[in-house]
């Protein structure tokens, strides 16, 4: 029996899929680096991200459907997104809402604007109508026409990675850093911590926005229910990313920098790693679990490696109490 | 001289109306000259720490006034104080951001009342200026530049806040216990950093302390707080022949002999 399961297993079908999945993650990767500014520099655990996703998503296709070229409606994605951020920021800043459920409370409103947005749950955009800016038909389409996707797609996460490195080098971004290391340090500095958190929610989610429209372009329909998980999916990749990575990319010159990318390289893998999973049979209906799982995992890791490694120590006398 | 700091009739109370009610501060009068440096003694609960936090607008107060050189600051929020504030807090980890680097924190410091712009975060000029700044200290924090505040010592922590807190010449320097989670060796090292600090930089300071004998020998003031009220103020001559004798007896009389529990014995 053993031997069968293994016998059908088709090793060519899990290479077929490897740029679907490196396509994929790429997209994702542009979420996950709003998910890394939220939850690694801010310090906050944003969940507007499953809501704005969606509404990046429903904005991009709404408006090519309308005729807008599909690469200015990702612009409007983007503003999309900051806009719920900014939604989630004044909940929290300016009525005191605690963070995480600021952002539960927009994440729900969202679904009900998504759905407004697109007037129903699900709106399709046919590749062959628009000139989309990303499709998975170009994956799986000519090689020179892949080439490009790639090229285009990879070329464009590291310009995202150099501008987020720029701008977190700066005054403003280093008082984003400073609100998310010790607020009451950056108020003492006149840094006005609420006005950070607001900022950085609004460009957080205006990245998601924009992974939103590009995947719904990506995937051919935005959908009301594409977000869902996505957190999960941003955290993931920003946990795989630093696990994997983390103490090679530490003390270098632009470790930022490195930092961001091996978040999308993240990304990547927990593509590839749901991808393996599949091919290996296991139902899909246990993807979210399994995805919950990893992450969970992954966030314990640090947590009871420095555990071991206090007992350890403690056993050998070099902490005290 | 001009007057640095206005403290009027300033009331506040935590948790009005519940059973933990605490009157934290209970009618505080304070003026400070420019160039007062002045130390603040008293028990635990005494207001001091809390006069300062009232200084520095971490929360509004109930009633009364603050005047900083001339503006009235009763109004504003902590960040929009800060330009008038150079802070240094009694937990070490409180004055400085841990994942950023010594430079950074610097730059962050430096900007302190300024418009944070789009401008390159700390520029290689600036850069130059913090090394000699650092040199100064004469803790070797100048090869360390770009190293994460988090893996300095206490004690480092402390003395690059100093240095934080003076970058942006501060209308006033407020000490919130600074040196009480030091060890004796590196609390005397702290102290004599910011004395230093305050010296070359003329600045006006408040420091909170538990040690007699440091509130005694720093400053040209000292004043004493009980329930929330400033209930001795000597400076001057006067201050200087002053003894820890002569302070705990002044603590007897306004606590009416309860003090003998408190952390104010220990010397």
């Amino acid at each position: 029996m053993l031997f069968e399961y293994f016998a059908s297993l088709n090793p060519m079908a899990l290479m077929r899929a490897l740029p679907g999945n490196v396509a994929q993650g790429l997209v994702w990767a542009i979420m996950a680096l709003g998910v890394f500014i939220t939850f690694r520099l801010l310090d906050f655990a944003d969940l507007t991200v499953d809501g704005s996703l969606a509404t990046g998503g429903a904005v991009a296709v709404v408006l090519i459907r309308m005729g807008v070229h599909p690469a200015p409606a990702l612009i409007f994605a983007f503003i999309a997104g900051m806009l719920a951020g900014l939604v989630t920021g004044l909940l929290h800043t300016a009525l005191g809402i605690p963070g995480i459920l600021s952002s539960i409370l927009t994440q729900i409103a969202l679904y009900s604007v998504n759905l407004g947005i697109m007037g129903k749950s699900n709106q399709a955009i046919n590749v062959d109508q628009y000139p989309l800016v990303a499709s998975l038909r170009y994956v799986t389409g000519d090689p020179s026409t892949r080439t490009m996707f790639f090229v285009g797609l990879i070329g464009s996460v590291l310009l995202l990675i150099v501008v987020l490195y720029w701008f977190f080098g700066t005054e403003l971004g280093a008082a984003i850093r400073t609100t998310g290391c010790n607020p009451n340090m950056a108020r003492a500095q006149g840094i006005s911590t609420n006005f950070m958190t607001v900022l950085t929610l609004m460009l957080s989610n205006g990245l998601v926005g924009l992974c939103g429209g590009v995947y719904a372009q990506y995937q051919g329909a935005a959908d009301v229910n594409m977000g869902r998980g996505a957190i999960v999916i941003g955290l993931a990749a920003v946990i795989i990313g630093e696990v994997l990575f983390g103490k090679l990319v530490a003390g270098k010159n632009f470790t930022f920098a490195y930092t961001m990318m091996s978040v999308c390289v993240g990304a990547i893998l927990y593509y590839m790693v749901i991808t393996v999973v599949l091919w290996l049979k296991m139902p899909s209906d246990y993807m979210k679990l399994f995805s919950a799982v990893v992450v969970a995992t992954f966030l314990a890791v640090p947590h009871l490696r420095a555990k071991h490694h206090h007992k350890k120590h403690k056993a050998k006398g070099v902490v005290k109490a | 001289m001009s007057i640095m700091l206005e403290v009027k009739n300033v009331h506040k109370i935590f948790n009005a109306g519940t059973i933990n009610q605490k009157i934290a501060l209970n009618g505080v009068n304070l003026t400070l000259n420019e160039g007062d440096f002045v130390t603040i003694i008293g028990g635990n609960g005494a207001g001091k720490s809390t006069l300062l936090n009232a200084v520095a607008g971490v929360w509004d107060i109930d009633e009364g006034e603050i005047i900083i050189a001339g503006d009235d600051v009763t109004e504003l929020p902590e960040h929009k104080r800060a330009p008038y504030l150079g802070r240094v807090f009694q937990d070490p980890m409180n004055g400085t951001a841990a994942t950023m680097g010594i430079d950074e924190n610097m730059a962050i410091a430096a900007r302190r009342g300024q418009r944070r712009t789009l401008r390159w975060g700390t520029t290689k000029a600036e850069r130059a200026k913090y090394h000699d700044m650092l040199v100064s200290l004469g803790l070797g924090l100048e090869d360390r530049m770009t190293s994460k505040v988090g893996l300095l010592s206490g004690g480092q922590r402390q003395a690059l806040t100093l240095l934080m807190a003076a970058i942006q010449k501060p209308k006033l320097l407020l000490l919130d216990e600074h040196t009480a989670a030091l060890d004796p060796k590196t609390a005397a090292k702290v102290l004599e950093i910011s004395d230093k600090i305050i010296a070359e930089n003329h600045l006006t300071a408040m420091m909170v302390t538990h040690n007699m004998k440091d509130a005694i020998a720093h400053g040209n003031r000292l004043i004493m707080m009980h329930e929330g009220r400033i209930i001795y103020d000597v400076s001057g001559e006067e201050k200087m022949n002053l003894q820890v004798s002569d302070l705990l007896a002044k603590f007897g009389e306004a606590s009416g002999g309860t003090f003998a529990n408190d952390r104010m014995m220990f010397v």
